[in-house]
């Protein structure tokens, strides 16, 4: 028996030290960096001993939380905007702001023989439905409208478009086949160099403007190590790694 | 600043989107409600639970599977699209029917519980008149259980105007198709444009405290009779 309560004994008191150096981040990610942001967290969680609450949802809604008290440290937006406006504001640390992601843009298709030429694809018409995010909201949505606008072909489909209210609601109306291609995040459709499932086209980066994620350090973390040190975390080359593998660019 | 020409689209769309299905939930929910009302069958406890679904549920689940359900691969986008009708997500009518769903409890509960109330004795009284079932329903059901009706047109309508979550999910955004106030709402507040917002939330709310006015006072002068 001895031998076994000095094991939890010893296990107890290494669980309290451990514990007293742990501490938790609370964050908000852009619901497009939901899959890639958990594997991060669980990497940080081993290499640190920190742990990271992630809450996912949209930039803007976010933005009004933020505004409002919510206790967020870190935002991990889905543009460079939002962490400006937030740093203009006072509510955030202007220094600590950098891209952490790239995003890409791809035509998607759950059909895998859907997509051969993605641009005659488009011009060729033949498809009821094309869901793109919401461009006033999302990056991937003005991303989108800029490759349509560089195809001439914003008056010809703009009857067809269906909105989603982000990136990931997009990618639903595709997935579920109720539109048959969408203009969604590579994130959401690759899986370590390869697309999961149907067909798609890489939309190349010069047919829209920059789709550049930025993380910033908001007031209410600057006083949290563990804040800090997920921010150089994610600047780190684990992290990087991770992010590569979901199809962003850094 | 006042509202935009998008907002008086949406706004149009949602008074014609909830009249629609207010008209169409009397239609289908009041032979509902009757038959609850009235019937001693197993099926009472199962059919009544199923239109009450809707008060439990979050929205984002029936959303989720209405998207599904009438998608391409759903039983009932395969129905639409063998009867020509093409696919109804994103379509007015793909929200009508979504509505009629969604709205169904706020307008059979009230029905059925006056018909119930009513009891047997005025319709076993009509009969003995000699009143067919139709005679009955209209000239003894309609009239004593308006005040029921009266509920379930009023919570029906402004429930269908308070809809957000299932448009958002089958909606797809699309103006003057399938953008009510509450998705214009939500994308004033989303693009940080908080001015526009709160003129429409505004008046959202004061329109829903009239309704819901008009309707307790209603009740109350009934009830005073």
């Amino acid at each position: 028996m001895k031998p076994i309560k000095t094991t939890v004994f010893a296990l107890t008191l290494a669980a309290a030290t451990f514990a007293a150096q742990a501490e938790r981040v609370q964050i908000a990610v852009a619901a497009n960096f939901t899959a890639p942001m958990k594997e991060i967290a669980e990497a940080f969680a081993q290499d640190s001993g920190h742990e990271v609450e992630a809450a996912f949802g949209s930039s803007g809604k976010f933005y009004a939380q933020i505004q409002n008290g919510a206790p967020f440290e870190i935002l991990l937006a889905a543009d460079a905007q939002t962490p400006a406006k937030l740093a203009e504001e006072g509510l955030a640390l202007a220094e600590t702001a950098f891209t952490y992601a790239k995003g890409t843009l791809v035509l998607w298709s759950k059909d895998a023989e859907r997509i051969q030429d993605g641009p005659e694809t488009l011009r060729a018409g033949q498809f009821r439905k094309l869901a793109i995010a919401n461009p006033r909201l999302a990056p991937y949505g003005a991303a989108a409208m800029e490759t349509l606008e560089h195809f001439n072909l914003v008056e010809t489909l703009e009857p067809r478009l269906v909105k989603g209210d982000n990136i990931a609601q997009t990618y639903q109306f595709a997935a579920t086949g109720n539109a048959e291609l969408g203009f969604v995040a590579l994130s959401q459709v690759y899986r370590d160099g390869a697309l999961v499932e149907g067909s798609a086209w890489t939309v190349p980066a010069d047919f829209h403007g920059p789709i550049q994620q930025d993380a910033i350090l908001l007031k209410r973390g600057s006083d949290n190590a563990a804040a800090r040190a997920l921010l150089d975390y994610l600047k780190g080359e684990t992290a990087r790694e991770i992010i590569r593998r979901f199809g962003y660019t850094i | 600043m006042g509202f935009s020409d998008a907002d008086l689209q949406a706004i149009w769309l949602t008074l014609r989107l909830a009249s629609l299905v207010t008209v169409l939930l009397l239609l289908i929910g009041t032979p509902i409600a009757w038959w609850l009302a009235r019937t001693r069958s197993a099926w009472k406890g199962p059919v009544g639970a199923l239109v009450a679904l809707p008060l439990v549920l979050p929205p984002t689940v029936l959303g989720f599977y209405l998207l599904l359900a009438m998608g391409p691969n759903g039983p009932v986008g395969q129905l639409t699209e063998s009867l020509g009708l093409g696919l109804l997500p994103f379509t007015f009518w793909g929200l009508v029917v979504a509505s009629v769903f969604y709205s169904m409890p706020f307008v059979v509960q009230p029905i059925q519980n006056a018909i119930e109330a009513l009891g047997e004795r005025p319709l076993e009284a009509a009969a003995t008149l000699r009143a067919g079932p139709w005679d009955r329903f209209l000239t003894v059901v309609v009239p004593l259980a308006r005040p029921g009706f009266l509920t379930a047109a009023i919570l029906g309508f402004a429930h269908t105007v308070g809809e957000f979550g299932v448009v958002l999910m089958i909606g797809g955004n699309i103006p003057g198709e399938t953008r009510v106030v509450s998705v214009q709402i939500y994308d004033y507040v989303e693009a940080m444009d908080y001015g526009q917002a709160h003129w429409l939330a505004a008046s959202l709310v004061i329109f829903s405290f009239l309704v819901l006015l008009v309707l307790y006072s209603l009740n109350h002068r009934q009830a005073l009779r």
